[in-house]
């Protein structure tokens, strides 16, 4: 067990590394200018550009920049183009915010999908399993901006309902309970919109790995043995079937993280989804390698979650 | 004959078409792709039928759904129905290409780390883990900002950020098949590598490349409108479904048919390659794998 | 007075519904089986034994299973016409199965304990020390040290122990007959002895009645009064086990036979089931 945990972090230190030159060579690689002003403004002096240069340290060799910009991520050197604060404080500010609402999204994709998913499992080839099915690629297609606004103009429209950001304004006498009530709602329309899609791919890993456990010998052991039906699809079937779905939650992170972007702008929830879309507004370029590399790391942190969470549900994993 | 007895190509194809729901979805997959193409043409040739996408008309802003204009007009008096009309080959063009372009780096990437092995597989699934660590839609958004919003740079990011799921599916396939016995036959008998991978491995992967490809299609057509709807997509005057909303959102609580037509648009375009895709997936999957 | 029948199988015949067409596994087959006496069902992949086995107890999914003709008997009690619920207590409780790949017929999340612990409580509530019961039969088994054993889990134990476990498993509950679809098939040749060693002197000692399939026709003597060999889901030779292996009437039985290795035999290559009888019929 311990050297499984060990053996994780080594790759997960190579993975950061990969994933730090990603960053970094996005933003090298792209054409025109890396200035935040026009190539050719004559109101910017010669000198001035120089100082910019020099401070983002642009004409030195790739590799160098390279090795400044890490560094200066976590010293807090690297500095927004924007208000010459330091990225990583700008984004540690957002980090909660956004982290809130990816776990909420999670909370729901995954107790919904298994719901979902079992049930599916259940009821295979009948004609519910199909509407069900349809229904997932349904939620699947769905451009989330869309139904974001569609909803709104509902709820606003015809509800009169506040929506933006995470407080309501005009609250009078707020107490603990309504305060968080109240940012439990704004957080909950855009979670549940975030999760969508995930519910809907979740809900089909979990039948598919549902439908490959019940075809195990073992099954077919508990059905001999004479247990009731629930017993076999919750007790013995599904505790099998978890280690994909872990996997496939996994490989939702990176969707639910992007997907933050467009709901937080819809909804101008502050996190660092906000921050990146504007970021990329304004050509913020510190802003938008930190940004990257540091959402790529919180992808791989869940990855590793989701490895530990393997050895509590799989006893084989434990004891290799 | 039955349908055990037919080749392999074949046996999809029939159980494929007993599937409705895939059926339908693949005639309207075939609609979508005969309007995007003739609008294309009639697009890029800028030729205003059936009426000029372009043509604005103050006296005739913000109308719902009429006679004359069939989905409405947007704040400059554009008919909607025309715009979305001459919108509609970008979706699928990107949706296309993109997952063409994702797809030959993910066969090349996958092949070549199953194929060679060891320090090669382990620096490129390394690559390849990291890679699908990134937040894919804003990755996008970014490499696309920085580049340049053409359509030309939408379908190279997205197709450069979309090959790992292949990659990985390819790489299995020559794993697992590098061992078995027609490969090593085929080696004992002379063939050369490149005869190997394509004669032998490569067939036996098509199935699930292919369901993979059609399956990724509309994730493209999403992505591609998300970064039209942020600004980033192919840029005003020419109409993208995405564009038109995000236009339309000023508009939001006087003019829904702004939001809602265009935004019908790609869902039912996602979802009709959702639908086809999965029942392709039903039609081939193998004995073993029913249900 | 005599052992009346445990089990009876008239003319039974199981279709499958499959993409092709329909397709009759088990054709018009009857046998029956006395409480206490042993079966052997000998035939090859595609006889159609394990899915009568399988049908003993509604374990077959229907869809696509189908029953066009023919009914069981288990103590009387048409098992076709059996209730959900009266299947169930049967399945384990009166009727328990082994089957042929131990390793994959355990589940390998919970440990031995929980697992034969399920079945004793669902099947013999009465029973006050479950883990004392456990341990009793993994001794009965075989199965040295199942104080240790049982709180293991099944990829810790060998491919005999799994089997064993197995056997326990099914016995715990104190069945009247005991199907063994191929027990020892995925087994080591030395363990196969074994195994089937356990089952005569378990059968002996409980008196429990035991229907052993298998397509190796030479581990039934001395294990099996009697004998049905299937063929293409008919039942072709049916009778006492000594008489038809001395005396075989069907060609493919008399096929069956000649393919086991004798001792003593000058024969320099293993012999292959011959077919050619089949053009006669």
């Amino acid at each position: 067990m311990i050297t499984f945990i060990i053996r994780r972090l080594l790759t997960s230190l190579v993975l950061v590394f990969f994933i730090s030159i990603i960053s970094f060579f996005i933003i090298t690689l792209t054409p025109g200018s890396p200035y935040p002003w026009g190539e050719l403004n004559p109101k910017i002096s010669e000198s001035v550009k120089q100082n910019f240069r020099k401070q983002f340290h642009l004409d030195e060799p790739i590799w160098k920049q390279y090795w400044f910009n890490m560094r200066g991520l976590f010293t807090g050197e690297l500095r927004s183009i924007k208000d010459g604060r330091p990225v990583l404080e700008r984004i540690t500010e957002r980090l909660p915010a956004t982290l809130a609402l990816n776990i909420c999204a999670i909370t729901i994709a995954l107790s919904f999908g298994l719901l979902v998913g079992v049930y599916s499992s259940r009821v295979a080839g009948s004609w519910q399993d199909t509407s069900l099915s349809t229904v997932a690629f349904a939620l699947l297609a769905i451009p989330e901006f869309w139904v974001a606004y569609l909803l709104i103009i509902g709820l606003t429209e015809w509800f009169a309902v506040p929506l933006m950001g995470t407080v309501s304004h005009g609250i009078i006498f707020p107490n603990a309970l309504t305060s968080s009530l109240d940012w439990l709602w704004h957080l909950g329309l855009p979670a549940t919109l975030l999760a969508l899609g995930s519910v809907a791919a979740q809900s089909r890993y979990v039948r598919a790995s549902m439908l490959e456990t019940l075809r195990e010998d073992y099954i077919r052991t508990a059905r001999a043995k004479g247990l009731p039906a629930e017993i076999v699809l919750y007790h013995h079937a599904l505790r099998n079937s978890l280690r994909p779905v872990i996997t496939g939650l996994g490989g939702l992170l990176p969707a639910l993280i992007g997907g933050a972007v467009i709901m937080e702008t819809i909804f101008a929830y502050p996190g660092i989804g906000r921050l990146g879309y504007q970021a990329v507004l304004e050509r913020d370029y510190p802003t938008l390698v930190a940004l990257n590399f540091i959402t790529a790391v919180l992808v791989l942190l869940g990855n590793l979650l989701a490895d530990l969470l393997y050895a509590v549900v799989d006893p084989r994993v434990r004891l290799e | 004959m039955k349908i055990s007895e037919q080749s392999p190509v074949r046996r999809v194809l029939s159980r494929f078409r007993r599937n409705r729901i895939g059926m339908i979805a693949l005639a309207a997959i075939l609609v979508l792709f005969v309007v995007a193409a003739v609008f294309a043409f009639l697009s890029t040739a800028h030729v205003p039928f059936p009426t000029d996408p372009n043509a604005t008309n103050l006296e005739r802003k913000l109308l719902p759904p009429n006679p004359l204009n069939w989905l409405g007009t947007d704040n400059l008096g554009r008919d909607l129905f025309s715009r979305m009309l001459h919108g509609s080959y970008i979706s699928l063009t990107v949706g296309f290409v993109a997952v063409f372009v994702s797809l030959f780096i993910g066969v090349v990437v996958g092949a070549v780390s199953g194929y060679f092995g060891r320090w090669v597989d382990n620096i490129l699934m390394r690559a390849v883990d990291a890679i699908m660590c990134f937040p894919t839609f804003f990755l996008i958004l970014t490499a696309v900002a920085l580049l340049g919003p053409s359509m030309l740079n939408i379908i190279v990011v997205i197709g450069l950020v979309s090959w790992t799921g292949t990659a990985r599916l390819v790489r299995a396939e020559f794993l697992t098949l590098r061992e078995t016995e027609y490969v090593r036959a085929a080696r004992a008998l002379g063939q050369r590598t490149p005869a190997i991978i394509f004669r032998h491995i490569l067939p036996n992967a098509f199935a699930p490349i292919f369901v993979t490809a059609v399956l990724g299609i509309p994730a493209a057509i999403l992505t591609e409108a998300g970064l039209s709807f942020l600004g980033f997509g192919v840029q005003p005057p020419q109409a993208t479904w995405g564009n038109i909303i995000a236009d339309g959102k000023t508009y939001l609580l006087d003019a829904w048919w702004l939001i809602v037509f265009p935004g019908l648009a790609i869902f039912l375009s996602a979802l009709a390659f959702y639908l086809a895709g999965d029942a392709l997936r039903q039609a081939a999957e193998t004995r073993t794998e029913r249900k | 007075m005599a052992p009346s029948n445990l089990l009876e199988i008239h003319n039974l015949s199981i279709r499958f519904r499959t993409e092709d067409g329909p397709f009759d596994a088990v054709k018009n087959i009857s046998l029956s089986l006395k409480e206490g006496a042993s079966l052997a069902i000998v035939g090859e992949s595609g006889s159609g034994k394990s899915v009568t086995a399988l049908s003993l107890t509604g374990l077959l999914p229907s869809p696509p299973a189908e029953f066009p003709g023919g009914d069981i008997l288990f103590k009387g009690e048409s098992v076709l016409a059996m209730k959900p619920g009266r299947l169930r207590a049967i399945r384990g409780g009166e009727i328990a199965y082994i089957f042929q790949e131990p390793s994959t017929s355990l589940n390998p999340v919970y440990t031995i304990r929980s697992q034969i612990a399920e079945a004793i409580r669902l099947h013999r509530p009465e029973v006050k020390d479950v883990d004392a019961e456990i341990v009793h039969w993994l001794n009965a088994v075989g199965i040295v040290n199942p104080e240790k054993r049982m709180r293991d889990y099944p990829h810790q134990l060998s491919g005999g122990m799994q089997q064993r476990a197995m056997i326990a498993m099914a016995l715990s509950c104190r069945p009247s007959l005991l199907v063994a679809d191929e027990p020892t098939t995925a087994l080591d040749v030395t363990i196969q002895a074994q195994i089937l060693e356990e089952l005569k002197r378990l059968r002996a000692e409980f008196n429990m009645a035991l229907i052993l399939i298998t397509h190796n026709i030479a581990i039934i003597r001395g294990l099996c009064d009697r004998i049905a060999v299937m063929f293409r889901g008919e039942i072709v030779e049916y009778g006492d086990t000594n008489d038809v292996l001395r005396n075989p009437q069907h060609p493919y039985t008399k096929a069956l036979i000649a393919c086991v290795p004798k001792l003593g035999s000058k024969e320099k290559r293993l012999k292959t089931i011959d077919y050619s009888w089949l053009e006669k019929v």
